[in-house]
């Protein structure tokens, strides 16, 4: 059974459907990723997976139990972290305190700690910060806070919502290069990005999303090297 | 100098009443964006329904103690039996009724907070019970005033609890005008079912003395008193629990998270619905106690539920909470304190008769020079 497996999803934004029955299958232990255009229902999809959108009709099993319905919390509870659009970071709190409400359902000291410190590993610049007030942090470092504090969550499904959206070449360079170290170190990561060169040499999987539709879906890398993908969303005539 | 230390005493103990009721105002507004103008009403439910625990104690002129009303009993017994029943049937039917009818079944069917009112109920009438105890040997007569103070604070928390999940939690979605006015509504409902026969009534009463008002000390020339000591340090040691309880705690933190985000509040595990049920909680508790400490300092000024003397309290602690900037709790225990002042100095030594204006004016003239207050930060409002 897939991790995450998603069947003719639907969902409105007021009278307007937003997503016209997408489904999507996540497997156990890869890199998926959602690619298109603004607008075309990237982040709506992740919203409804996390349960802070309605849902129309459709389904959405986690790990076989259906999301659907299910308060926002409780999906979290469940293990799915969501990183979402814009970075979502508390700029009332410090980089120490964002990153503790990763670890907000969890009890196990001892558990949070050594998480704690495997964030510190990918993101030293954060263990630099801790004590420095989130919204004093740059565009990137804002990014790998957001990343790792849906870590902190310890997730099974890791949701990221455009984490390169607004970053310096270098800087989506290294973001990815950690996403690839978490997905290696073991978590699944579903993957939304407007990037869609980057998201297509990380991932195993790809979906392309246009207004609110699933159009093609393949090996990422065969839809790198297919030419409607190549004119349209990797800019190569 | 005399009359300088005496308006200072009555500028601090009236101004952290104020203290008290803003931080409702202004936590309820950090988190949900929105005026609750039923929060003044929770104040003077807090006062009386001290008065009425007092009585029911057995601190009364005549001696005889009221006993609770038939129609709270069947009250209280009517929800204990449903809340476990609803309940069930949350638990049971309600997942199939929601495949059958969507996402949107009916808030008021959800049993889990009938149960939870319940038991709260139960446990404020053991504690009248424990009020009346206390009441009847000498030894622990002192008492009584703390266990008046918890059912005020307990009353008003279940009150604002039961508030938020009725009237305001159905409209979440809303546009923030109806709830605003769904507020003034409420407001006008406590006023003047507060004024039922089987309530608290159409008259003002007088609060009996729980204490012996002594002074405690001169200095200077002025009286120290005991009411007014243990009333500033009541509401300063609150301040200093709830100033804890915010920026010290798992919880705290999770109403910091949600005033600034609910959505990503909710990513993190929150579960936002509890976080604003409790910062009503909080907040009622808080104006209770701020009605309690009010009508032991000023006995003779129980008016009547509705009376427009309370209305204005309410605005100025409003003001308090305005002045310090809204959303701040910092700010709003420093708005009460300086509008208490204000007050106080403006009606020694200026006029009288002018006492309200002070602090109308000084509210006119922050919004003119610092819109967001004293400790507030400029923000963009949010469509």
């Amino acid at each position: 059974m897939a991790l995450l497996e998603i069947r003719d999803l639907q969902t409105h934004y007021g009278a307007i459907e937003a997503l016209h029955g997408i489904s999507l299958t996540v497997e156990r232990g890869q890199i998926v990723t959602l690619i298109g255009c603004n607008g075309a229902g990237k982040s709506t999809t992740l919203r409804a997976i996390s349960g802070l959108i309605p849902v129309t009709s459709g389904s959405i099993l986690f790990d076989g139990k259906p999301l659907v319905g299910v308060a926002p919390h409780e999906i979290v509870k469940l293990g799915v972290a969501h990183a979402p659009e814009g970075r979502g970071i508390f700029a009332n709190l410090t980089v120490d305190e964002n990153l503790d409400l990763g670890s907000y359902l969890r009890r196990d000291r001892d558990g949070i700690a050594r998480d704690r410190e495997r964030v510190f590993e990918l993101f030293p610049r954060i263990r630099e910060r801790l004590r420095q007030n989130a919204g004093t942090l740059s565009g990137g470092e804002q990014q790998m806070l957001a990343i790792g504090r849906a870590l902190m969550a310890r997730p099974r499904l890791l949701l990221l919502d455009e984490p390169s959206l607004g970053l310096a070449p270098q800087v989506v360079q290294t973001i990815f290069r950690i996403i690839r170290e978490i997905n290696a170190a073991g978590t699944t990561i579903l993957l939304v990005e407007q990037n869609a060169h980057m998201a297509l040499q990380t991932a195993h999987f790809a979906y392309v999303l246009e207004v609110g539709e699933i159009v093609m879906q393949d090996e990422a890398k065969k839809l790198a090297e297919s030419d409607e993908v190549r004119k349209a969303y990797l800019g190569v005539a | 100098m005399t009359k300088f230390l005496q308006t200072l005493m009555d500028g601090i103990s009236i101004g952290s009443l104020y203290a008290l009721i803003a931080l409702g105002y202004t936590m309820v507004y950090g988190i949900l964006r929105f005026i609750n103008f039923a929060h003044s009403d929770i104040f003077v439910l807090g006062a009386w329904l001290s008065f009425s625990v007092a009585l029911c104690a057995g601190w009364t002129a005549s001696g005889a103690p009221l006993l609770f009303p038939t129609w709270l009993w069947t009250v209280l017994i009517v929800v204990s039996v449903l809340g476990p029943l609803l309940y069930v049937v949350e638990r049971t039917a309600l997942p199939a009724l929601r495949s059958s009818l969507g996402p949107r079944v009916p808030h008021a069917l959800a049993g889990g907070f009938v149960v939870t009112a319940a038991v709260w109920a139960w446990v404020l009438v053991g504690l009248v019970f424990l009020a009346r105890a206390t009441t009847a040997s000498a030894s622990f007569r002192p008492l009584t005033g703390v266990v008046i103070l918890v059912i005020a604070m307990g009353g008003c928390g279940l009150a604002g609890y039961l508030i938020e999940r009725l009237a305001y939690k159905p409209l979440r979605a809303a546009p923030r005008l109806n709830v605003l006015i769904t507020a003034i509504g409420i407001s006008l409902f406590l006023q003047n079912s507060g004024q039922l026969k089987f309530l608290f009534g159409t008259q003002p009463q007088k609060m009996p003395e729980l204490m012996e008002n002594k002074p405690l000390a001169v200095v200077a020339g002025v009286a120290i008193n005991r009411v007014d000591v243990i009333g500033a340090g009541t509401a300063v040691a609150l301040m200093f629990a709830l100033e804890w309880l915010v920026f010290h705690t798992r919880l705290g933190r999770a109403m910091q998270a949600v005033s600034y985000n609910t959505r990503v509040a909710s990513l993190m595990g929150i579960d936002v619905d509890r976080v604003i049920s409790f910062t009503f909680v909080l907040g009622s508790a808080l104006a209770a106690a701020a009605g309690f400490l009010f009508v032991m300092k000023l006995p003779g000024a129980l008016r009547q539920p509705a009376d427009t003397g309370w209305v204005l309290l309410g605005l100025k602690a409003f003001v308090a909470a305005v002045v310090g900037g809204i959303g701040n709790i910092r700010g709003a225990m420093l708005g009460g304190l300086f509008i208490g002042l204000l007050e106080y100095f403006g009606v020694a030594y200026l006029r009288p008769e002018l006492r309200d204006v002070y602090v109308f004016v000084l509210l006119i003239i922050v919004l003119l020079v610092r819109p967001s207050g004293l400790l507030g930060k400029a923000t963009v409002e949010k469509v």
